[in-house]
């Protein structure tokens, strides 16, 4: 094959009318619940998140639903208005087990085909958000790695995101994914130190839990995957809204500070390095859109407009992170500012689900440039 | 009264210029002007000026049904100058009787516009330029100077030109703008040799050239707000195409790599892997902007899409040239031709990466847009300047 596959389908990247309210809901609530001086005191304190900010983004405005049909309980809405709560979420680095639950372990028991069972119910639990879950994996997964499987309820995973505050945890194993409440007897989350302050980590040991099971070992497989790719590819409005907000702030503190008798904003090899960040975040813009469309749409395309969308963002978050650091000078490295929140959870971000590398190796694979 | 023009509209208009004017018994140029008189050049500009006053949007329509019926184009890369940048110039600030007279024969290709801009001491600070204009007593303009770069002078019939008609003003305010007659004796064009070996630009000295005053775009001293005009057209027109995926220079690499297993190493797949990735988000990212254009909604993204482009092309070609190895060492041609287009297709790995080194140079330098986007875009503030309000004349050289 020498000529490239081309999507099927040319996807809409702009915003609808509604994206943009939803926006303007989700924004509203976080700049009244969770302003940065809330935040830094929040990753200092034992509750992981808000239950008041969680159930008014959830419940309130209905985002724990969005990816969910009405008969199931959701709001019948797509991956493009997730990914839009995303980036506002990215925007104020906000706690919430918004992408692993509403997301990640949404798409996994969506993709069981849930009519009725277990699962069906558990869906619904998690789309009117009185309910959350957690997909049992170390943050780190790759769509395409998934070989992480326990063989049985018996045995410790490290790494997995918010499994702390989630009522229940979806566990992949060779007998097939089951789902085990945590509070339930030989079920241990023990919480991790981790890297990123705003999103919890813990090792989940399994002692002979009893479990349900959802689904046998190659329904598992396919809907764990499924559920990776989504987050994978959801993940990349985070890291644009979290960009887009240390671009912004870096151009007001930039304008505002002097040092020479001059705003520091003036200085050309500041300018360029904003100006460089723009277009990696116009640029980033695009391709999160991208990948969120063709999730919406079932494209055939999708596996591959998410590993753009990550093989790109993660490297756009994390310099947007880094500039913002840099171009505040002292302040930037303080406890206080915000920035080192959004630089944690950048890089982070550029390994949960995959680093970019290991999503251009699904490129080389999907856009057929194999490896030497 | 005309009905509202929506795209059936467009489409039976089309049609009907295709029953009146069959492709395959119409002359190439006959056709085109009857194109242009049917509104269907394009579409958004005024009725009688080859245009129906419509939606932009709407020449998709147009242009897909002229290329199922086989129907010439006016081979836009032939006639780019005249298309992308004297003609919105022409339109926004000509009086009627320039807009009749020029318009036609540019969109159909029977007249070749260039761009007498740049200056070997105005290139970045075009504004500074010292071509003078200078009105006789017949109230003609009499011009004298030196141009530079300047691309298909060698095949053009008229001329975009800015001169200085006020040496006492700040430089900014002492420009104005020309239609230059390319057949006046008192022009000289001489092929100016570039990277790859070819001419595609010259010098241009002017000595004595006459323009009549009817040959001026806008009022005296007002010259250089028509040339922000074409220049902003120049950077929509070098970023704003609809490209498909690996439809840029990242296709002939791809091909080559699938083609020829025995050039790869793991360091060119690395930095294969993550250029294919930057190029697929560049067109998405033109793809995005042209969505935001058809939907109304206009961003600034535009002067961002050269940026990146420059930039990919280069990296690319680059890595191109590397990869090839012991091919990479040859280069293609190095005559000294005098090209009637640029073209990258169907050039070699060398000459593509010769020649788009001048993307980033030609159109306003990367530097220049990441200071206008700094400051248009970002709201940044201006360097401090010490030549906005001297007079050009007592400016340094
Ligand atoms: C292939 C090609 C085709 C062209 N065709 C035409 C044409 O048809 N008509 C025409 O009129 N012109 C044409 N040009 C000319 C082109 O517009 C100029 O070359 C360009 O504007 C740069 O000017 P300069 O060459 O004088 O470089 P300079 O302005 O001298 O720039 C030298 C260097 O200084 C940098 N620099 C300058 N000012 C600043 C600043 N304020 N901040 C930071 N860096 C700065 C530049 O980015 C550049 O790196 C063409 C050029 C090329 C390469």
């Amino acid at each position: 094959m020498t000529a490239p596959t081309q999507p099927s389908a040319t996807p809409d990247l702009l915003y609808t009318r509604d994206e943009e309210d939803l926006r303007s809901a989700v924004r509203a609530l976080l700049t009244d619940r969770a302003d940065a001086p809330t935040v830094i005191a929040a990753t200092e304190s034992d509750t992981p998140y808000d239950p008041r900010l969680w159930s008014s983004l959830a419940t309130g405005i209905g985002a724990a639903g969005l990816l969910v049909p009405e008969e199931l309980g959701g709001q019948g809405a797509s991956h493009r208005e997730a990914a839009v709560v995303l980036e506002e979420l990215g925007r104020a680095v906000a706690p919430a087990p918004y992408l692993t639950s509403s997301v990640v372990a949404t798409e996994t028991l969506l993709a069981l085909g849930a009519d009725g069972g277990p699962a069906g119910a558990l869906l619904g639990e998690l789309a009117s958000g009185t309910r959350t879950a957690v997909l049992a994996v170390p943050f780190a997964t790759a769509p395409a790695r998934v070989d992480t499987a326990l063989a049985s309820l018996d045995g410790t995973v490290r790494g997995v995101a918010e499994a702390a505050a989630a009522d229940v945890l979806l566990v992949p194993t060779a007998e097939g994914l089951y789902a085990v409440g945590t509070t339930d007897p030989g079920v241990a989350v023990q919480p991790l130190v981790p890297l990123d302050l705003t999103r919890p980590l813990s090792a989940v040991t399994l002692t002979g839990a009893a479990g349900t099971l959802l689904a046998d070992a190659d329904a598992s497989t396919a809907a764990v995957r499924r559920g990776l790719l989504a987050g994978a590819g959801l993940l990349a409005s985070e890291q644009l809204g979290l960009a887009e907000w240390c671009l912004t702030e870096t151009v007001r503190h930039t304008r505002e500070r002097h040092q020479f008798n001059r705003p520091v904003g003036s200085f050309q090899s500041l300018k360029h390095r904003m100006a460089h960040l723009w277009l990696e975040v116009v640029s980033a813009r695009a391709a999160a859109r991208n990948a969120a469309d063709a999730l919406a749409t079932g494209s055939p395309d999708a596996p591959l407009a998410v590993a753009v969308a990550q093989a790109y963002c993660s490297g756009v978050a994390v310099h947007a992170a880094e500039e913002c650091v840099q171009l505040h000078g002292g302040i930037g490295m303080t406890w206080e500012h915000p920035a080192h929140l959004y630089l944690k959870r950048a890089k982070a971000d550029s390994i949960a689900y995959g680093t970019a590398g290991s999503h251009r190796r699904a490129v080389a694979e999907l856009a057929d440039l194999p490896a030497p | 009264m005309s009905r509202a023009i929506d795209a059936a509209e467009v489409r039976r208009r089309t049609r009907e210029l295709l029953a009146a004017h069959p492709p395959a018994t119409t002359g190439r140029t006959d056709f085109l002007r009857a194109r242009f008189d049917a509104g269907l050049a394009w579409v958004h500009y005024p009725v009688g000026l080859g245009g129906l006053d419509a939606p932009r949007s709407l020449q998709q329509v147009a242009d897909a049904e002229l290329a199922a019926a086989d129907a010439p184009d006016n081979d836009p890369r032939r006639i780019g100058i005249g298309l992308g940048m004297a003609a919105p110039t022409v339109l926004g600030f000509g009086t009627d009787e320039q807009k009749r007279r020029f318009l036609r024969p540019l969109w159909v290709g029977e007249e070749v516009w260039c761009q007498l801009f740049s200056e070997p001491g105005a290139g970045s600070d075009l504004a500074a330029l010292a071509t003078r204009a200078v009105r006789d007593g017949s109230g003609d303009w009499i011009v004298d100077g030196q141009k530079v770069w300047t691309s298909s002078a060698h095949l053009a019939r008229w001329a975009i030109l800015i001169a200085r008609t006020d040496p006492d003003q700040p430089k900014h305010r002492g420009i104005s703008y020309f239609i230059c007659d390319m057949t006046d004796p008192g022009v000289e064009v001489r092929p100016l040799r570039q990277i790859t070996g070819e001419a595609e630009f010259n010098e241009v000295f002017l000595t004595g050239v006459r323009i009549p005053d009817s040959h001026r775009l806008g009022p005296v001293g007002e010259g250089w707000k028509v040339a922000r005009t074409t220049l902003m057209n120049e950077r929509v027109s070098i970023g704003g195409s609809r490209i498909p995926r690996e439809g840029g220079m990242i296709g002939p690499v791809a091909r080559t790599w699938r083609e020829r297993p025995e050039l790869r190493t793991p360091d060119t797949h690395q930095r294969l892997l993550t250029l294919w990735v930057e190029a697929e988000v560049a067109r998405l990212t033109g793809e995005r902007l042209r969505q935001q254009l058809v939907a109304g909604q206009p961003g600034p993204e535009g002067s961002g899409m050269k940026l990146a482009f420059a930039r990919l092309n280069q990296e690319i070609s680059g890595l191109e040239v590397e990869l090839l190895g012991d091919e990479g060492l040859l280069y293609g041609d190095w005559t000294m031709v005098r090209p009637e287009l640029v073209d990258f297709t169907g050039r070699d790995a060398g000459y593509r990466y010769l020649r788009s080194k001048g993307n980033s140079i030609e159109g306003g330098t990367s530097e220049i847009l990441l200071n206008i986007v700094a400051e248009r875009v970002l709201g940044l503030p201006a360097e401090p300047r010490n030549d906005k309000d001297v007079a050009w004349k007592d400016l340094s050289r």
